[in-house]
């Protein structure tokens, strides 16, 4: 099976992190990883701000550059929302390589068949399920299956789990006192359980309610879960 | 038939005065308007959830409901004229109102027809989406509202906050302070429980009730193929308007038809779940025309255009019209929980409001709405007839006049990130830019994050750290191996 | 047809049709939802939903006497049946001429039957038929005494619709009056009836 990863632009830029466990991951499980270097963006920004046209070039990009692949993987709920349910109206030469398009966790448990990745990881962890992941990707309880199988970790559960943490791309800068508001309650839920790493889907998500434990200095740690996965116990 | 008429945009209580963000700041500041919609709406939801859960059909109701609405909706005229032949022939007086006030001026002629200067109303959207009161209040006429939370918002000098329960931003001693300030018959020890005060506005009302000349009211429900209006409410303050007065006027929307009397078997089951989270509402009122010796003999019905045949010709935006006023979406709105109902200016606010006033008033109108939202999706798991509210509001967005600013800074990414030659040049052009502040800011906090930057960028950084641009991006790492 | 011949009526229908110049395509109405309940035991369902509405239940028309006792004036439909008022010793109204509505404000209670009762909601439906009345009669007086035959009760509440004549005025009774308005917390007793009891009979004894 051919699978390539797309980054999304975010992580390229300021998570490299992220790609780099998705990479490490598979290939520990003995899959190979291509990286096809003209990709970019998927276009959501652009097209859930009002710019759709704009965000037209992107979408055929993305087709261009990913649809030899047998599956693509994107360490990002929202990113794989937007292939997956806007692409087939936005573009319909994308509906083929929409439908092979998978969020992490989607690949490993789906398509790969895989709920133990061979991680290991001491820390106590909560799991914040991002909205497109859970309601658009319905990803379900899969990343918190995989992270259950994690050697030495102690999951805990947030409260008002499912509730939205205020990001909303262009919503946050646009909207900043409800942003706030919601990014609060949200932070409050976490510190409330006592974990020292929360863990989600997508980065973007994560630097926004990261931003908001960082600005008070809650000392909990906001990582993708995929970083999770990628430990092994060797390293940190 | 007639050459093509234009649809046409709205008028009335559906158009936010000032942008949603700055509507919203004030209300995101009052901590205890935050704290009554924080309990009230947690209250609510676990109420549905439990009352949903139990339904085994739950999802085929959902099928059923979407279905017969769009059926309506692409049926509309056949149907409205149905329900006018049927209604009329029941012995009812259909009349048609292109606008708020028409429809206005309609109410206000057959009120002062009946010799009367008051009416009772039971709580209706369309009634307030009119602005009836105010048209009746300058011809003179009182107009009482009888729904608890109309009452304490009326008695309030405010206006409605929520679909369901208007009075939703009070808690129960904010409700005694109205009452004690306001009603002149309210007992001089009233208490702040609920059951106290639903016993005061049962005492104020109930002479009224039985004197009122005139009453009107809204529908929940207009069937075409009998001429039956439906009425869905709690209190039984809609029994006693519907039943004792001798002249009765119903303001409807042309959405709220449902093709058959058999159909209502779907929304009976949808709506009172979603709404109050009960297995029924206390009463429900279904009346055709006019019942000799049996309730007013004087009925009347104003089908209501004002906006609506502008949501019926997009046919991506068209699926608002479905809405059947439940609530359930402004329930479970993370931003409607936030910000209240005031801040959509509208009376439709929440996430329902926030796709169907723009639509009402053509987007430019209300531009900030299809922004009120994270398109976090919440709404539609719960909606009873299934709109795709985020579908609809990323939908608008794309016909919201843009800042230039924005619009500039928009095209110039897209122009970037549509080359991925330009794009790998502006990641790493952005890598060396932020790395010596990066590394600055590494070696002072040891987080490569910023804390606070100018105007626009402050609205982030105002309540979280921006993260830099890594010491390599991914690219980068993947060209070294 | 131009100008100010043109009726709000001809306008907003020609506004809708324009609207639909698209043509959206025929709807078929998936009806997957239940229309038959197959639950075994109606009347235990109807009984827990109406009392967790906080109506009063009681069982066989031997409980009418003792709670009629407790009404000094009470109102009935003119066709009420003989037998439900036997013993009777109060003040009894028929609605015949009809009561005014302040009339019925002064009496204590009403006494009628029902047309279908639906067990899934608790739901009691009054359609002005046998020994039901008028509208006025069940909303006015405080109290509300429904006599529910077991044969009049369905499970589900599509089984209820198909046994209702629409051009008839409709009342869906669940549980006393109540409002959710302070707090979105339900309370009991607003403006209609705040007490309401029902005496199920049994119709196959």
């Amino acid at each position: 099976m051919r699978i390539a990863l797309f980054i999304t632009c975010v992580n390229d830029l300021a998570f490299p992190a992220t790609g780099i466990a998705v990479t490490r991951i598979l290939r520990r499980l003995g899959h190979t990883v291509d990286f096809p270097a003209d990709q970019t963006c998927c276009g959501q920004m652009h097209a859930n701000t009002g710019y759709r046209a704009e965000a037209m070039p992107m979408v055929r990009n993305y087709v261009d550059v990913f649809d030899s692949y047998d599956a693509i993987v994107a360490p990002s709920g929202s990113c794989t929302a937007m292939i997956r349910d806007q692409y087939p109206h936005l573009h319909p030469p994308a509906t083929s390589v929409a439908a092979r398009t998978y969020e992490l966790s989607e690949l490993l448990v789906d398509v790969l068949g895989v709920t133990d990745v061979g991680a290991e990881f001491r820390e106590t962890v909560t799991y914040h399920p991002t909205c497109h992941g859970l309601r658009m990707l319905r990803l379900g309880d899969r990343p918190l299956t995989l992270l259950r199988q994690v050697r030495g970790i102690k999951l805990v559960e947030l409260g008002d789990a499912e509730e939205c943490c205020g990001f909303g791309g262009t919503f946050a800068l646009k909207n900043p006192d409800v942003s706030t508001a919601m990014l609060t309650d949200k932070c409050a839920r976490v510190r409330d359980t006592g974990a020292r790493v929360l863990a989600a889907a997508d980065n973007s998500c994560l630097a926004h309610i990261g931003g908001g434990l960082d600005r008070h200095r809650s000392g909990v740690r906001a990582v993708h879960y995929a970083e999770i996965l990628a430990e092994t116990g060797a390293t940190s | 038939m007639s050459r093509p008429v234009a649809p046409a945009t709205g008028s009335g209580r559906i158009r936010t005065p000032l942008p949603f963000p700055t509507a919203a700041k004030p209300a995101v500041a009052d901590t205890q308007l935050r704290a009554n919609l924080h309990r009230a709406t947690r209250t609510i939801r676990a109420k549905r959830a439990r009352v949903v859960d139990e339904v085994p059909d739950w999802e085929a109701l959902r099928d059923a409901g979407a279905a017969i609405k769009a059926d309506v909706q692409r049926r509309l005229p056949e149907l409205l004229e149905q329900f006018e032949a049927s209604a009329t022939a029941a012995g009812a007086t259909v009349h048609w109102a292109r606008d708020a006030a028409e429809a206005c001026r309609i109410v206000v002629a057959l009120t002062q027809a009946a010799g009367a200067d008051e009416v009772v109303k039971v709580k209706s959207m369309a009634t307030q989406e009119i602005e009836l009161n105010e048209a009746l209040e300058a011809a003179g006429i009182a107009a009482y509202e009888t729904d608890l939370a109309e009452l304490i918002v009326q008695l309030g000098d405010d206006t409605p906050s929520h679909i369901l329960v208007p009075a939703i931003h009070y808690n129960r001693a904010q409700i005694r302070e109205i009452f004690q300030r306001r009603m002149a018959d309210a007992p001089a020890d009233l208490s702040d429980e609920p059951a106290a005060l639903a016993e005061a506005a049962r005492a104020h009302l109930r002479r009224r009730f039985l004197s009122a000349r005139v009453a009107v009211s809204g529908a929940n429900f207009a069937v075409a193929d009998t001429g039956t209006l439906v009425v869905v409410e709690s209190e039984g303050n809609g029994r006693m308007c519907l039943t004792l007065p001798e002249t009765l006027i119903s303001v409807v929307g042309v959405e709220k038809l449902l093709p058959t009397f058999t159909d209502l078997e779907v929304f009976l089951q949808l709506l009172p779940r979603s709404s109050t989270g009960e297995r029924m509402n206390p009463y429900t009122s279904m009346w055709t025309g006019v019942t000799p010796g049996d309730g007013p003999q004087d009925v009347h019905v104003v089908l209501v255009d004002n906006g609506r045949s502008a949501v019926l010709a997009d046919p991506v935006g068209r699926p608002a019209l479905s809405c059947i006023r439940c609530s359930a979406c402004l329930n479970v709105c993370p931003v409607y929980e936030r910000a209240g109902g005031h801040a959509y200016g509208s009376v439709y606010p929440g996430p329902i409001g926030a796709i169907l006033s723009p639509q009402l008033t053509g987007v430019a109108d209300n531009a900030s709405l299809p922004y009120a939202s994270t398109l976090c999706g919440a709404c539609y798991d719960v909606c009873p007839v299934k709109i795709n509210i985020p579908e609809i509001l990323v939908h608008l967005r794309q016909q919201a006049p843009h800042p230039p600013a924005e619009r500039a800074a928009m095209r110039v990414l897209s122009w970037v990130m549509r080359s991925p030659r330009r794009w790998a040049a502006a990641l790493r052009l952005a890598r060396v830019g932020a790395g010596p502040l990066g590394a600055y800011r590494e070696r002072r906090t040891g987080a490569r994050t910023l804390r606070r930057l100018p105007w626009p960028a402050s609205a982030w950084t105002r309540s979280r750290d921006l993260p830099l641009p890594a010491p390599q991006t991914f690219r980068e790492w993947w060209g070294k191996q | 047809m131009v100008g100010e011949a043109v009726s709000a009526r001809d306008e907003i229908l020609a506004r809708l049709r324009t609207a639909l110049a698209d043509s959206p395509p025929p709807v078929q109405v998936p009806r997957g939802y239940r229309r038959v309940d197959d639950r075994p035991d109606l009347i235990a369902t109807l009984v827990d939903r109406l009392e967790d509405y906080k109506a009063v239940v009681h069982h066989g028309i031997d409980a009418l006497p003792r709670l009629l006792s407790e009404v000094g004036r009470l109102a009935v439909p003119t066709d009420v049946p003989a037998d439900w008022l036997a013993g009777y010793a109060g003040e009894l109204h028929r609605d015949s001429p009809p009561l005014s509505p302040a009339a019925l404000d002064d009496l204590d209670a009403v006494l009628t039957g029902c047309a279908v009762v639906v067990a899934d909601t608790g739901t009691i439906i009054l359609d002005a038929g046998p020994a039901q009345g008028r509208r006025a009669l069940t909303l006015v007086p405080d109290r509300h005494i429904c006599v529910v035959r077991t044969d009049q009760v369905v499970g589900l509440l599509p089984e209820a619709l198909t046994r209702l004549d629409p051009r008839a005025p409709l009342t869906w009774i669940s549980g006393p009056s109540a409002t959710s308005d302070i707090e979105l917390n339900r309370v009991e007793g607003v403006h209609g009836p705040r007490r309401l009891e029902v005496v199920l009979i049994d119709s196959g004894a």
